[in-house]
């Protein structure tokens, strides 16, 4: 796998494509599983996909233990590689990453794409807009995430080693980043008014880890957003249906007015 | 050798209505007070007794659990320091990466050690995974919170000059200044449990009594060798009673009445692992190397493997026999020179320790029963195992 440097820090990396530049922010699991999904987006795009510090390969400096953290990370990736006008996707725990540097900063991002995002609280105290997934049993969990868990889950029993010791630093890392507050920053709800660039929201019609309304909620809650769901799909809709994602983004950063 | 009474408070009346989980999701609707109060009441005779019996005293805490009743190990605690007058009193004790407040677990333990006249052990746990969920503490950095924890527990007893500031990574206090200030100087002895030669040279860096607790015949070895090829490193010798090692005790008249206290107490080792797998393996709370391994296995295979015989045949402790938990070092059990001679084989197997943990009350043992389990230990055991270690 590639790596990339940023401000010092190692990270593990994807690329496909040579267009116009695409960031992928990725989510807590299965980052193995998005080659199919980059290949579609690598037609039109030049696909960065850096996995987040702590997570499988990449290093994570000991003062990094925020989303905050994340965002101003990635933010100088932005500047460090002068990329302009870039198309910014983020799925579930990344979409909240996304979100947190598009409260700062817009200078250098055209579009966003959340695809099932998380990192918005709209519920009440003793609502679970998430589910806990660290508290779930495998099956449900499995069956919350995909829309066809048998054909779209790994088999964690065919790992190697160093795969799955990849994945339990991706688990760990989520954690860190997203335990308490569950997946959510209290505070970024009343910043959402900053995320004026246009925005899709992508969901998968059948997650079960954040619901379909949620998504209808975090659309209407973003200044320039529109929304489009995606069938047969769970809480990774690119990798269940990495045609029909790739699409959509296509469609979206081709249309001139929302 | 010191020895130890242990129970952890079980409330057994619940088990039976209880399925693949004894912990976390358990509902509480389960649990009468009014049985509870009982229960409580008669662990504590037992404890009180042991006072009378020259049996020092061990207290622990889980949470959400049927198998322990037993959520704030401090509790029984302050009621002994006051009701005994002679024996130790450890608590082993508090999870303080899983509590927010870590001046608060040093006034606790402060105010034991003075009510108890300077008699108090505190131990510092990191909890088993499952404490994760109950205490909804991040299990990534919990062994950072651990240590900063200890560290600042530590500090807050042996400062008595006012006030000092402490702005961590996870704690933050501008104004330190515990009262009471603790008996013993500079702190009460520092206990932490230990189940693996990793945290044991943790500990023995830092000259902590270990407490090593279902590691048996086959795990205990390696744990106590680590903790003496640290402390020499490290300039602090380790003497026999820095290692401790904790096995369920049942001693009888006859070798049928030992083994039968025996298969009663070990109600603990056969309800305490049956957890929803979902809580095996808190993300980051195991190294990625062990955590992965769990995740090839759905978390099922986790804890596997952790209870051996001697000729290195997994035990399952959900139907572990007495003869099974004798074999794997959990358990001496049988007449009191039964008992002495395989404890004696267990520590000339391990090199030696200088602090015996008795399960003495576990699981369905009644309190008559566990009455005479104590009472036949302290007058035909206790003597002989007292010259053992000096």
């Amino acid at each position: 796998m590639e790596r990339i440097n940023i401000a010092g820090v190692s990270l593990e990396m994807l690329t496909a494509g040579d267009g116009p530049p695409l960031l992928f922010l990725h989510g807590g699991d299965y980052f193995a599983q998005h080659r199919d999904f980059f290949g579609k987006l690598a037609r039109r795009w030049r696909v960065i996909a850096p996995r987040h510090p702590g997570f499988g390969g990449s290093a994570r400096p000991a003062g990094f233990r925020t989303i905050h953290d994340l965002a101003y990370l990635y933010l100088d990736l932005l500047d460090g590689q002068d990329l302009q006008d870039v198309v910014l996707v983020g799925s579930s725990f990344g979409g909240w990453l996304a979100l947190e540097m598009c409260v700062r900063c817009l200078e250098r991002i055209g579009r966003l794409v959340l695809i099932d995002s998380l990192g918005v609280k709209f519920g009440g105290r003793e609502e679970r807009d998430i589910a806990d997934v660290y508290a779930l049993p495998s099956a449900e969990l499995l069956g919350r995430t995909f829309f066809d868990p048998a054909s779209a889950a790994p088999d964690l029993a065919a790992l190697d080693d160093d795969e799955a010791k990849s994945i339990a630093r991706d688990r760990a890392a989520t954690a860190l980043y997203g335990w308490r507050p569950y997946m959510h920053n209290p505070a970024l709800r009343q910043w959402l008014h900053r995320v004026h660039a246009a925005t899709l929201v992508i969901w998968g019609e059948s997650d079960g880890i954040v619901e379909r309304n949620y998504g209808e909620r975090l659309c209407r809650s973003l200044p320039n957003a529109r929304f489009e769901l995606i069938g047969q799909a769970g809480h990774y809709p690119q990798i269940e249906r990495p045609d029909d994602v790739a699409d959509a983004i296509e469609r979206f950063a081709r249309a001139e007015v929302l | 050798m010191k020895v130890w009474h242990f129970s952890e408070m079980a409330y057994h009346p619940a088990w039976p209505q209880l399925g693949e989980s004894y912990r976390v999701i358990i509902p509480s609707r389960l649990y009468d007070p009014k049985i509870g109060a009982d229960l409580y009441h008669r662990y504590l005779d037992e404890w009180a007794l042991c006072d009378e019996l020259g049996i020092n005293i061990m207290t622990n805490e889980h949470h959400a659990t049927a198998t322990c009743a037993d959520s704030v190990c401090t509790i029984p605690m302050a009621i002994l320091a006051r009701e005994t007058k002679k024996v130790r009193l450890l608590a082993l004790g508090m999870p303080i990466g899983n509590r927010n407040d870590p001046i608060r677990v040093a006034e606790e333990y402060a105010t034991i050690d003075v009510i108890s006249r300077g008699r108090l052990e505190m131990g510092f746990v990191k909890g088993v995974p499952f404490e994760i969920a109950p205490a909804n503490t991040n299990p990534a950095d919990l062994m950072e919170r651990f240590w900063e924890a200890h560290d600042l527990i530590l500090k807050a007893m042996m400062s008595h000059d006012g006030p000092f500031n402490w702005e961590g990574t996870h704690f933050h206090y501008r104004q330190v200044n515990v009262w009471p200030r603790p008996w013993q100087q500079p702190h009460p002895p520092v206990w932490m449990p230990v189940g693996s030669p990793g945290s044991a040279s943790e500990a023995a860096a830092r000259g902590m009594t270990i407490g090593v607790l279902n590691t048996g015949w086959m795990r205990t070895p390696a744990i106590y060798e680590a903790y003496r090829k640290t402390a020499a490193e490290t300039g602090r010798p380790a003497t026999l009673d820095k290692l401790a090692y904790m096995a369920l005790i049942g001693v009888g008249e006859t070798r049928e009445d030992g083994w039968r206290r025996a298969d009663q107490i070990l109600g603990y080792s056969r309800t305490s692992g049956i957890v929803a797998p979902q809580f095996m393996n808190p993300p980051g709370y195991a190294s990625a190397a062990q955590s992965g391994q769990a995740l090839k296995t759905s978390g099922a295979g986790f804890r596997a493997g952790r209870i051996q015989s001697r000729d290195g045949r997994n035990i399952d402790p959900r139907t572990m026999s007495v003869a099974d938990a004798i074999d794997a070092g959990l358990a001496f059990a049988g007449t009191p020179d039964d008992v002495y001679g395989q404890l004696l084989a267990f520590y000339d197997h391990v090199g030696g320790f200088g602090h015996l943990l008795m399960m003495g009350q576990g699981g369905l043992l009644d309190h008559k029963e566990t009455v005479a389990n104590l009472t036949l230990f302290s007058k035909e055991v206790l003597p002989r195992v007292e010259d053992v270690a000096g």
